[in-house]
């Protein structure tokens, strides 16, 4: 069984239909690339998947992991292992990193029947995964993003991702803002991550961050739709020619 | 409201002050002409209307057409147990007030350190009166405000602390206000002086809470001295049941280079009104005044602030935060007043609101008043909701809704609490506004 399963899914925000009838199928252990240009519905896809509300679904079925995802929460599909590191992470003054982080953690094995830990046995886990990614320690005191600048916010969802060990990664354009060093940094602590129980989506409108993450399978989205797939070297393709050359697909599409 | 209603309910008070005078006929003249005088402005004066600026959005109705007794005259044991759970730890004393009246029995004020005193105002005033006379009511304003003239003219007791000059007192005093009444509505005029020498420090609690579920009018005034140098953190913490009236006045005077940090917390009651009135009389002094209010239901809480510069090169800053649900009613009142020899004043007030249903209200309303023309005074206000993209951060990594929205609540909450420097100070307010946060997203859709 695929871990997930869309189906002709349709999407709509504010009655406007964004997602055109998306079907994808991703088993565990691979890493898929959604690439396309601004507007084309990736990161809709990725707010759904993620269950946000502003969304809504027309028609179309997904299934995570057996179950409905669209019956879920939010909060029920982190639990069920679904993780989106956001395009742009949310800074939320007032609540320090650790307790957020483990007060998340603990909510999620609370969902799945496992012992809470506690802040002695969650510290060096936290610990152990900002050094993976080069994140000062400084940051354990400080409220969740505030003051942080692009790249270290970038960094910090990939630590969440690191100590939530969800199932299906989606990373919504990870690598937008990130300079080269930056870039290493989070692709080695997502390349750490990877394993044989474990799907990734990475969602990117350049092939830059695929050089470091290499995927298993690449989709093209355009116009809500995936327009094209295939292996690694269709990132190097869109690279070299752009996405100019979609127009006239799409056109053939209608 | 009508003159009517407004003869009827001073009848009550009438009827308070002519018993309250057959009592205070051992107080020295002194005060006793203090309590005429204050009477006086009191009958003159009348309970301030809606019409009356500094009033506009809270209207007193309810409270005028109350007949309240005097707490002290149904005088209720409280034992130990049933106020074990308000105790802030490793505290340097509890003085424990009961429906007014001080508690030999439930207080705990014999190992202060050397220094300091604190106990009954009503004590000293029966031992040593000659010592308050230069301090008592010389501050709070008798003759314009009146809630002080009420309660200058029928105080029974409340605290009185002195700290002498260069005692350093680590540990919190404790100051708790039990009141009991059950079905009668009963009422209390608490009376503090608190008078800290020369680079002294202090760090005190002013503590209310009901025990009972009756309505209380709870009319508090504390007058604190600050003298040169000294430092003193200030807390009220209000949390008395949804029938109460409570009108809190702390007046502060300030001498030269001292600090003090005036935090409140609200809580409770069904109409409050926090005045706190800082006078910044000597050459760089500083104040910070920091509170936190928390309403649901129908509770009605005002803060009114009136910050008087009146020396060169002080600083105050006032941070209010509001958090409202069901169909409460806040209010923030802003005033700065700086005088006209006040130069080189660094006068700050932010007011954060948070809305958490389409019934609750605020009203903000900065008024600076400056005389002096090298000053830096700013004022800022915001009134917001819970983010919808900050709680669906929280829940993408797995906290359910009810979970994310208390966390973000006390997130807010927690910017006035940080402010609390004294650790177990801060703790016991802490679990406090935990509470109320609790109730107040329960009522956030406005329905209870």
């Amino acid at each position: 069984m695929s871990l997930l399963e869309i189906r002709d899914l349709h999407a709509s925000v504010n009655g406007n239909e964004i997602l055109k009838g998306i079907t994808l199928t991703v088993n565990a252990g691979e890493v898929h690339s959604l690439m396309g240009p601004n507007g084309s519905g990736k990161s809709t896809l990725a707010q759904v998947l993620a269950r946000r509300e502003t969304y809504e679904v027309t028609s179309g079925e997904v299934i995570f992991n057996g179950k409905d995802l669209l019956e879920m929460k939010p909060e029920e599909a982190a639990s069920e292992g679904l993780f989106m590191a956001f395009q742009y992470p949310i800074e939320v003054p007032g609540i320090s990193n650790p307790y957020f982080l483990r007060a998340a953690l603990n909510a999620q094995r609370k969902y799945r029947g496992e012992d809470p830990l506690d802040a002695m046995e969650f510290l060096p886990l936290l610990k152990e995964k900002m050094k993976l990614l080069e994140m000062d320690e400084r940051f354990q005191s400080r409220s969740v993003n505030e003051g942080f600048s692009g790249g270290e916010k970038k960094r910090n969802e990939i630590v969440q991702m690191a100590i939530l060990e969800p199932k299906l990664a989606i990373l919504d354009e990870t690598d937008s803002g990130l300079d080269i060093d930056a870039l290493k940094i989070v692709s080695r602590g997502v390349n750490a991550m990877r394993s044989a129980d474990r799907a990734m989506i990475l969602v990117t409108h350049y092939q830059r961050l695929l050089d470091y993450i290499v995927p298993d399978f690449v989709h093209v989205l355009a116009g809500g739709r995936i327009v094209k797939s295939g292996g690694p070297e269709l990132a190097h393709e869109l690279e070299r020619e752009g996405y100019g050359w979609i127009e006239p697909a799409l056109a053939g599409a209608r | 409201m009508s003159a009517t209603a407004q003869i009827t309910g001073l009848n009550t008070y009438l009827d308070a002050f002519s018993r309250r005078q057959q009592t205070t006929q051992d107080e020295p003249a002194w005060l006793r002409h203090l309590r005429e005088d204050a009477f006086g402005h009191f009958c003159d004066l009348g309970f301030p209307t809606t019409h009356d600026e500094d009033w506009r959005f809270t209207s007193l109705s309810a409270l005028v057409k109350e007949n309240f007794v005097s707490a002290s005259e149904s005088p209720a044991a409280v034992s130990v147990q049933q106020i074990a759970a308000h105790r802030v730890s490793d505290s340097a004393a509890r003085i424990v007030f009961v429906n007014g009246r001080f508690s030999t029995a439930l207080s705990d004020a014999q190992t202060l350190p050397q220094g300091v005193r604190a106990g009954s105002l009503a004590d000293i005033i029966a031992s040593s009166p000659a010592s308050l006379e230069n301090h008592l009511a010389r501050y709070a304003n008798i003759r314009n405000a009146s809630f002080t003239a009420l309660n200058t003219a029928l105080f029974e007791d409340g605290a009185y602390v002195e700290v002498e000059r260069g005692t350093i007192l680590k540990k919190p005093l404790h100051v708790l206000f039990v009141s009991t009444a059950e079905s009668a509505a009963a009422m209390v005029h608490p009376r503090t002086l608190l008078l800290v020498g020369e680079n002294a420090e202090l760090s005190l609690v002013e503590d209310h809470i009901s025990l009972g579920g009756g309505a209380v009018f709870t009319n508090s005034v504390t007058e604190l001295v600050v003298g040169a140098g000294a430092t003193v953190s200030h807390h009220v913490l209000e949390r008395e049941n949804r029938n109460s009236f409570h009108i809190a006045t702390l007046r502060i005077q300030q001498s030269r280079t001292s600090t003090v940090r005036a935090h409140s917390v609200l809580t409770g009651g069904a109409l409050v009104r926090n005045n706190v009135h800082p006078v910044l009389a000597g050459e760089g002094a500083e104040c910070l005044i920091n509170g936190l209010f928390i309403g649901g239901e129908r509770q009605h809480l005002d803060n009114f602030m009136m910050v008087e510069h009146a020396s060169p090169h002080c600083a105050s800053h006032q941070y209010y935060n509001g958090l409202l649900g069901g169909h409460s009613h806040g209010v923030f009142h802003g005033r700065i007043l700086v005088h006209k020899d006040a130069q080189k004043t660094d006068a700050k007030q932010t007011n954060r609101n948070l809305l958490l249903s389409d019934d609750a209200q605020i009203d903000t309303k900065p008024q600076l008043e400056i005389y002096a023309d090298d000053v830096k005074c700013t004022h800022g206000a915001t009134i917001g909701q819970i983010e919808e993209n900050s709680l669906f951060y929280l829940r993408s990594r797995g906290l359910d809704e009810a979970s994310a929205r208390q966390m973000l609540l006390l997130a807010f909450a927690g910017e006035c609490l940080d402010r609390i420097e004294d650790g177990p100070v801060r703790e016991y307010m802490e679990q406090s506004v935990d509470a109320a946060l609790l109730g107040a997203s329960r009522y956030q859709g406005g329905q209870p």
